[in-house]
């Protein structure tokens, strides 16, 4: 019964996907990914959510130590504040970006329509990832190990360096895979700040959208496969490489 | 010293990211007054989409609700080969971009799709209607409930099932009685996760919807159709709507996280 | 209400947890099933609850065949290691929930539970919920809790296994009076021979599968079917071919009394006796219990040489299984 559920919903539908992208053909498929407008989308949201990513990593693993291992008043409030991305729906997220950042905007920057505003909506909407993946690690942390070292004579920077990140690592990857995954797919936030400008400002999820808006279903579906592929790869290759860290004594 | 330093940076860039830009949606919306905002929240449209919005999430929340909970008892209670594959399966979700969802079901129940034909004939309508972008919401908030369960299944362990069926109770007032109960904030937790992410779904709708003002919006697809009509404050005055139902959602992830993950 | 098996036999995957296994037990007794882990004792507890389906072989519970009768139909009572107390309610519930199945009046549960607080000197602790009680407490209840429903059978898996020392002791001998009281039949599962000779009328020895002996705790002590059984039940030493117990030892200065020469390793003094630790020839240790007096009388230190003999030597006819034969 639970499979019948999923298969209605979820299976069916995206087997649907794979298979229409294959309707034209190997050669059908490969016109249709190899366009320049289809291949700068998709350069520009695996790039985009790369270094995203990237960003959030280390501003996500920061987020988690002052959380976890200082004190504030108020630092409840800011706890739960990560969880917003969770909770906004993604166009309102756009539709926030752009008050602030937008023109118009009181604080005089306007990134509307620039590339820099695709990176700016997903910095928004993958920061939960690593930060949740890294609190519970950090939070289970021995610390044991940290005074040892630093009865043995380390820095603190070297403590950080050699004995913390090596544990927090695997979620720290983990953590990144699910955002990249995430934003490779990300779309309501983009809708309305960056302009959706091909070539320039338009990404993969929205060259999707206006190919289904054309009636080019074929082609969407072909880039469609193209990132699903992509996201899962990356998923994969994470958990390999997480495996491999803990594996390492993490 | 440095440890100032980094809660500096760490608060700096939350309030850049995330605090100060939805603060400021709240200031835009009642710029030109409450009164402004208030018409636009009442409009036929407006009210439409809000209620269509709710009508989804009372879709889409109780069936994957149960369908959470039943998956997540054969995930863990249940031995057969291919358990990998229906986790992965459940996640799909978080690896699909929505309008590749939104795609999807086109491809199935749209005029050419699959189903198509077969729907055309019976007089169903499936996409730019209601059902559409009810499969769109349940596809997208699908996984929450199982994600919270399984590991609470797990932790909980059969033992107190197994006392339960000593002590003659049957599989269905075991799992009414022992089971349920024992995994209900995870499910709360979970429900709320659900709710959130049907509230806030926005690409597959956009395709399946056919974004008929009036018919086939939902909240957030009015918000983009306020904001292309040049009407900011309509589109901000739905968005803070959005946005309160979302502060909202993060005080109940709030009061039953904790409760989900202590058992 | 009396429990036979037959045959029976269980295999989880390549690993086998009981071997063509036959047993009974008298009505109103108190048996142990004792063994090393993995033996297949709490497997075998298990089937005859039904909680586990055997491979092969029959369960008869009062002369009915409940092979194939569900755990909830089979009127036993379980008490779990640990304990599987129903976290979300309260003790009183806990205790109530086998009644509140049967759909019994409410003023009789309520009475019968309090019949059972009482018994099991929880009386306070009704509106409590199992976090808040201590591990001792919570065993109770759960063996309030099987009693609710008057069990034809009490099963204990290691009932005070998760527990420390002063409290096992308790709820050892509290058992034993409970068993008394109640007369219902009651079989646990242990690894721990001390506690199996003390609240047992019946022992079964299990191990890897078998049963190794079935008989009171005085008959495994003093007639041991096997070296397992023997070296399980009590401490043993080994001496050439056989066994023998460290209190069937005699030490003596002499030569000409025959006996193998050792050195002694360490004297210690454990009050009322005196266990002397010593080397044989070839370095294996033996280890030997006497009085106080013979010890006064030998005056033993370590380094001194002294003449051993037996006067209970068992030599068993083995098989690599170790299998029944005892000669003297």
């Amino acid at each position: 019964m639970v499979l019948v559920y999923l298969s209605v919903i979820a299976l069916i539908p995206l087997a649907a996907v794979v298979s229409r992208s294959a309707d034209a053909g190997l050669g059908g498929f490969w016109d249709a990914v190899s366009t320049p407008q289809a291949v700068a989308a998709l350069r520009l949201t695996v790039v985009a959510s790369f270094v995203v990513v990237a960003i959030n990593a280390v501003a996500g693993t920061l987020i988690a130590w002052v959380l976890v291992r200082d004190e504030f008043p108020g630092k409840g409030i800011v706890n739960s504040l990560i969880d917003l991305p969770f909770a906004l729906p993604t166009i309102v997220a756009g539709l926030t970006l752009l008050a602030l950042y937008g023109p118009k905007g009181p604080v005089g920057v306007n990134l509307a329509f620039t590339r820099a505003s695709v990176g700016l909506a997903l910095l928004f909407v993958t920061l939960p990832f690593v930060v949740r993946a890294v609190q519970p690690v950090l939070l289970e942390l021995d610390r044991d190990m940290e005074e040892a070292a630093e009865s043995l004579g380390a820095r603190r920077r070297t403590v950080f360096r050699r004995i913390i990140l090596p544990s927090l690592t695997p979620a720290i990857l983990a953590g990144s895979a699910l955002g990249f995954a995430r934003a490779v797919g990300e779309f309501g936030s983009l809708v309305l700040l960056t302009g959706n400008i091909p070539f320039k400002t338009q990404a993969a999820s929205v060259f999707i959208f206006s190919q289904v808006e054309s009636d080019d279903v074929t082609g969407a579906a072909a880039v469609s496969v193209v990132l699903l592929a992509i996201s899962l790869l990356v998923l994969l290759a994470m958990g390999w490489l997480s495996r491999r860290a803990v594996r390492n004594g993490g | 010293m440095a440890r100032l330093a980094l809660r500096f940076t760490a608060l700096a860039y939350l309030a850049a990211l995330l605090a100060l830009p939805v603060g400021f949606v709240f200031y835009r919306a009642f710029e030109h007054g409450i009164g402004t905002a208030w018409e636009s929240l009442t409009t036929p449209e407006a009210q439409h989409a809000f209620w269509l919005t709710c009508l989804m999430v009372a879709i889409a929340v109780p069936l994957n609700t149960v369908f959470g909970v039943l998956c997540g008892l054969v995930l863990v209670r249940q031995r057969f080969r291919g358990k990998a594959l229906l986790s992965a399966a459940v996640d799909l979700p978080f690896a699909v971009s929505p309008v590749v969802i939104g795609l999807a079901l086109i491809l199935i129940y749209g005029r050419n799709g699959w189903f198509g034909g077969w729907l055309a004939d019976h007089g169903i309508q499936i996409i730019f209607s209601l059902p559409g972008m009810a499969l769109a919401t349940i596809f997208v908030s699908l996984p929450f409930v199982v994600r919270e369960v399984a590991p609470l299944l797990r932790e909980i362990g059969t033992e107190q099932e197994q006392a339960a069926a000593t002590l003659g109770a049957s599989p269905l007032q075991t799992f009414f009685r022992v089971t349920l109960p024992a995994i209900r904030w995870g499910v709360a937790y979970g429900v709320v996760l659900t709710t959130a992410r049907a509230l806030g779904e926005f690409g597959a709708v956009s395709i399946v919807s056919g974004k008929l003002a009036g018919q086939t919006e939902t909240l957030t697809l009015h918000v983009e159709d306020r904001f292309q009509a040049f009407d900011l404050t309509g589109a901000y005055a739905a968005a803070v709507v959005l946005a309160l139902m979302a502060i909202a959602t993060l005080l109940a992830m709030n009061l039953f996280k904790p409760k989900a993950e202590t058992s | 209400m009396s429990i036979v098996a037959q045959g029976v036999s269980k295999r989880f995957g390549d690993f086998v947890a009981l071997e063509n296994v036959s047993l009974d037990v008298p009505d109103g007794s108190l048996t142990a099933l004792l063994g090393p882990s993995g033996g297949g004792k709490s497997t075998l507890l298990r089937v005859v609850a039904g909680l586990e389906r055997p491979d092969s072989g029959r369960v008869v519970i009062s002369g009915e065949d409940a092979t194939a009768t569900p755990a909830r139909k089979r009127g036993v009572g379980f008490v779990f290691q640990h304990y599987a107390a129903f976290k979300h309610m309260t003790v009183r519930d806990n205790v109530a929930f086998g009644l509140k199945i049967r759909k019994r009046p409410k003023g009789e549960t309520r009475a019968r539970v309090d019949e059972l607080l009482g018994l099991v000197h929880l009386e306070g602790f009704a509106s409590r919920y199992p976090a808040q009680l201590s591990g001792g407490q919570r065993q109770r209840m759960a063996l309030a809790r099987a009693l609710a429903v008057e069990p034809r059978v009490l099963l204990l898996d290691e009932p005070f296994g998760a527990l420390d020392a002063t409290v096992r002791k308790e709820l050892r001998a509290w058992l034993r009076r409970l068993h008394d009281e109640v007369h219902v039949t009651t079989i646990f599962v242990t690894h721990d021979q001390e506690e199996a000779m003390e609240v047992a009328e019946q022992i079964v020895v299990l191990n890897r599968g078998r049963i190794e002996q079935v008989g009171s705790p005085r008959d495994l002590y003093e007639l041991p079917a096997n070296e397992f059984v023997m070296s399980f039940v009590g401490p043993v030493n080994r001496l050439g071919d056989g066994l023998v117990r460290p209190h069937d030892l005699v030490l003596s200065r002499d030569p000409g009394a025959g006996g193998v020469e050792a050195m002694v390793a360490r004297v210690v003094h454990l009050g009322f006796e005196v266990r002397v630790e010593l080397t044989l020839g070839d370095s294996s240790p033996l280890s030997a219990q006497i009085t106080r007096e013979e010890a006064d009388e030998l005056e033993l230190a370590p380094g001194d040489i002294v003449y051993v003999r037996t006067t209970a030597p068992r030599v068993f006819n083995e098989s690599e299984r170790g299998r029944p034969g005892a000669t003297r």
